[in-house]
């Protein structure tokens, strides 16, 4: 029987408040409330929840037939905790059947991963914390932000301790090879993939209720016969998409949720296909080839690249502003600015600044709260200049009492010396200080 | 065509959109005959026959004239009515004209008449005067469409159509509830609203004048086309390098200072980019009737020793205040077009406009603010003088844009509105 992973994206950036200059250094809250609330109930109301209780239906009747894997951030998390509870309890009904894998991603569904190792990793472990938490389970495949991957993040991936990675079928990566094959990554070999099919997965996350496409309406009998015509070599299909995509993006008049139930009911009765998940599959299949990728690509657009985030002048300058901050977070154990210092890292808002929709793609202007690409960029600066103030501050301030301690190590390092022992004492108080939980003053002014 | 100025002889930005229009239209084989109220003979010709109202005669006692002449109320000018209160001094020109003055029936009739081509008191009488010249023109000259620019030669183009039955269109570069806000001239409104009823299309600036046209003149909207105006490519390509003589960065408004302009909303927002920022001066050049009103208010905010008023620039001194500005705003409250952000884009400054313009739908690399929301418009300024990568995108995707706004496309598509009526 050949193989078919279904997989879901679940995200809700903090979307911030406008904030203007004067803002900054006066009021240090970013996020508008009443937005993330409303759009939060929304979601949850026309998409989570109905669509859960779709795949909770499909597994009570058909057991271990129908498997389902879902990444949901960890920002998203945050905001189903404050805004929508039950979408919680309903992702744990899901997670008790046994049925379904959670993937392991970067708790900020950040881009960090282009920028930072040390923190790419710490994001990554507080995502698996927070996972584990909720469902009981850690999660032991990995999928990236916006499936962003290279050569260099596989590397990365590979030495967190995962085997297993999903990323985008895109051309550039596969050429004349099909994506439904288990793969792995040619540098680093232990670590196996799993490609997005990205026409079967499209046509129902961006056509499904396009009226002006040929094959509309999708029916779950066509669905399954395109499936049943993929070349019987070929013994696994990913289809992956955001989860928004039913009831939110393919709105519930369009018959999406019918949809949903149908083709895995069709495909499960026809005896040739199952459903599995990105770590079962990476255990049953052999990579058949390894895959080169010394670019990063991504799941977006046409292009399949970075270009959605990164690489106009906007987006690189909040980009490497924001990272610039990195190193002095990693020692940070301030509550609040490792709050924000989480919201702040969201793909999407790097996203909002894209200037490409100008000339094409309606899909970015579907998804920004702002009117233009500047005004998202201006917001966000402004943003990012308070949250700058703070961190420097807290690296002053902490700065200030490693200091004082360094000089109360210093007394006692010459007390010391009167009382007791010359030499000896006196060194094993120096070294105190440098072990010591904060660093040397010396680190931390730069 | 009928226009009421062109370039130099200008006073706002009519006269240059006639001339883009008309050199653009010249590329795809359309003769003009551009008649104004008064030549000086300096004007370039290059792309059209210029016909000078003032020298042509009317046969006063042709039925038809006669006729149209009485169908026109001679209606006085009120003050606020001034479309363009031009820098010259316009009390000299009405001086001028007293001389000459006759009763104004017999001087209409007279066989010539001395146009002033101003903005002035008898702005009124000018305009039907010139309507009977329209017609005159029409009656002796080949051509196959008429075109008429703004109100004032409206009822020159609907005369000429009477006369040679030939297609008119009318060209909206501004309505009466733009200059004028909700205190507007009926007798301006009447001519606007006569002059679009009589034409076979309407060209409209903007869809934003094109809503006003359909919703407030209730003219059909399916003979309503906008066709965006363009900007003419630099003459002389070597931009200004203006010495700045002082270090701090510069924030400029320039137009007039008038009501539709929303001078008031620049001062606010330069008040709140003060209180953060003194690294910073605000200039406001040009002039107009709340000038005394913007200046009480900017000692008021107490900060004048950063905004700094230039009064009338002209000619060199515009491009030398684009050249040492670092942003440009253009507030305005409503703004059929709005050609000023397309020039300081092309001399390599970023702009801030207000939503209410015209321009603000074919640009996407500005900022866009609503004109009350200073506070945004503040943000604005802050944000492109602080942040570096905002300056480079405008920059360079911003001269793009508007090198890519010819006269010679807009021409295209006006061109085609001929061809669908001859």
């Amino acid at each position: 029987m050949r193989s078919i992973c279904l997989y879901f994206q679940v995200h809700q950036p903090f979307r911030l408040r406008t904030y203007r200059f004067f803002d900054i250094g006066a009021d240090h809250y970013y996020y508008d409330d009443y937005q993330n609330k409303r759009i939060t109930r929304r979601i949850a109301t026309d998409c989570y929840l109905p669509a859960n209780e779709v795949l909770l239906a499909l597994i009570n009747e058909y057991g271990s037939a129908f498997k389902v894997t879902f990444s949901i951030s960890g920002i998203a998390i945050e905001q189903f905790k404050k805004y929508s509870p039950e979408v919680i309890e309903s992702f744990k009904r899901l997670a008790k059947t046994g049925n379904v894998e959670f993937l392991a991603e970067t708790y900020s569904h950040s881009l960090v991963a282009l920028s930072n190792p040390d923190e790419f990793k710490r994001q990554v472990e507080e995502h698996a914390a927070a996972i584990k938490e909720l469902f009981g389970v850690t999660p032991t495949a990995f999928r990236n932000t916006e499936l962003v991957y290279s050569n260099n993040i596989a590397g990365q991936v590979l030495s967190m301790g995962y085997r297993t990675m999903l990323t985008e079928g895109a051309k550039q990566l596969l050429g004349w090879k099909s994506p439904n094959f288990l793969y792995c990554s040619a540098p680093h070999q232990r670590l196996k993939l799993l490609l997005r099919n990205y026409q079967l997965s499209d046509d129902i996350a961006f056509r499904f209720s396009q009226q002006d496409w040929s094959e509309w309406p999708l029916t779950a009998d066509k669905y399954v016969s395109w499936l049943n015509n993929v070349d019987p070599s070929q013994e696994l299909v990913n289809i992956f998409m955001d989860y928004e995509t039913i009831g939110e993006h393919q709105k519930a008049e369009s018959g999406i949720f019918g949809f949903l139930r149908a083709f895995p009911e069709q495909l499960i009765k026809s005896n040739k296909w199952t459903f599995r998940t990105p770590s079962e599959v990476a255990e049953d299949l052999q990579p058949v080839a390894g895959i080169d990728c010394p670019y990063a690509i991504s799941w977006a657009d046409e292009e399949r690249d970075l270009t959605a985030w990164l690489g106009n002048d906007l987006q690189d300058e909040a980009f490497s502003n924001l990272y610039k901050l990195s190193e002095t977070m990693a020692t940070c154990t301030d509550a609040d600015l490792h709050r924000d210092w989480n919201y702040l890292q969201s793909s999407d808002h790097f996203y909002y600044m894209c200037t490409k929709w100008f000339s094409d793609g309606d899909v970015h202007q579907y998804f920004t709260p702002y009117g233009t690409p500047y005004e998202a960029f201006l917001n966000y600066m402004n943003v990012l200049a308070d949250f700058e103030i703070r961190v420097k501050e807290y690296a002053a301030e902490t700065a200030g009492i490693a200091r004082k301690e360094t000089v109360k190590a210093t007394l006692n390092v010459e007390k010391k010396p009167l009382t007791a022992l010359k030499k000896p004492a006196a060194k094993g108080a120096a070294t105190v200080v440098k072990t010591g939980k904060t660093p040397s003053p010396n680190t931390k002014t730069k | 065509m009928f226009g009421w100025e062109f370039p130099p002889h200008i006073t706002g930005g009519l006269g240059t959109a006639c001339f883009g229009l008309t050199k653009g239209l010249l590329k795809h084989g359309v003769e003009v005959q551009f008649v104004v109220p008064k030549a000086y003979g300096d004007e370039s010709q290059e792309a059209v026959r210029l016909i000078n109202a003032s020298d042509v005669t009317v046969m006063m006692n042709d039925a038809v004239f006669r006729e149209y002449w009485n169908q026109i109320t001679y209606m006085e000018i009120g003050s606020n009515l001034i479309p363009y209160v031009g820098p010259e001094d316009f009390e000299q020109m009405v001086s001028e004209n007293t001389n000459t003055r006759i009763e104004e029936s017999g001087r209409v009739f007279s066989e010539r008449f001395q146009f002033s081509g101003k903005y002035g008191h008898d702005l009124m009488e000018e305009v039907a005067r010139y309507a009977l010249v329209g017609a005159a023109i029409a009656a002796n000259s080949e051509f196959d469409v008429i075109h008429a620019h703004d109100w004032l030669t409206y009822s020159a183009g609907v005369a000429a159509k009477k006369i040679s039955g030939k297609p008119l269109v009318v060209h909206m570069h501004a309505t009466e509830f733009d200059r004028s806000g909700e205190n507007y001239n009926e007798n301006v409104y009447e001519i606007e609203r006569k002059g679009m009823a009589e034409a076979d299309r309407v060209i409209t600036v903007s869809n934003l004048t094109r809503n006003i046209v359909i919703d407030r003149y209730h003219i059909d909207p399916d003979k309503v086309i906008t066709v965006h105006n363009a900007v003419e490519p630099p003459e002389n390509t070597e931009i200004l390098d203006a010495e700045k003589h002082v270090k701090e960065k510069i924030v400029t408004f320039l137009g007039r200072i008038t009501f539709q302009k929303g001078p008031e909303y620049f001062i606010e927002a330069a008040c709140k980019v003060l209180e953060r920022d003194k690294n910073v001066r605000f200039v406001m050049a040009g002039t107009g009737d709340l000038m005394e009103k913007m200046i009480k208010r900017v000692a008021k905010l107490k900060i004048s020793s950063h905004f700094h008023f230039t009064g009338f620039l002209k000619g060199e001194n515009v491009d030398r205040m684009f050249a040492m500005s670092d942003v440009y705003v253009m507030p305005s409250v409503s703004e059929p077009f709005g050609i000023s952000p397309l020039e300081a884009m092309r001399s390599n400054v970023p702009v801030v406009i207000s939503k209410q313009s015209g321009v603000a739908e074919v640009l996407n690399h500005v900022m866009k603010v609503d004109f009350w929301d200073v506070d945004a418009m503040a943000d604005a300024i802050y944000g492109l003088l602080h942040y570096e990568s905002l300056n480079t995108m405008f920059l360079t995707h911003g001269t793009e844009e508007v090198n890519n706004l010819k006269w010679e496309s807009a021409a295209r598509k006006v061109a085609d509105i001929y061809e669908s009526l001859v």
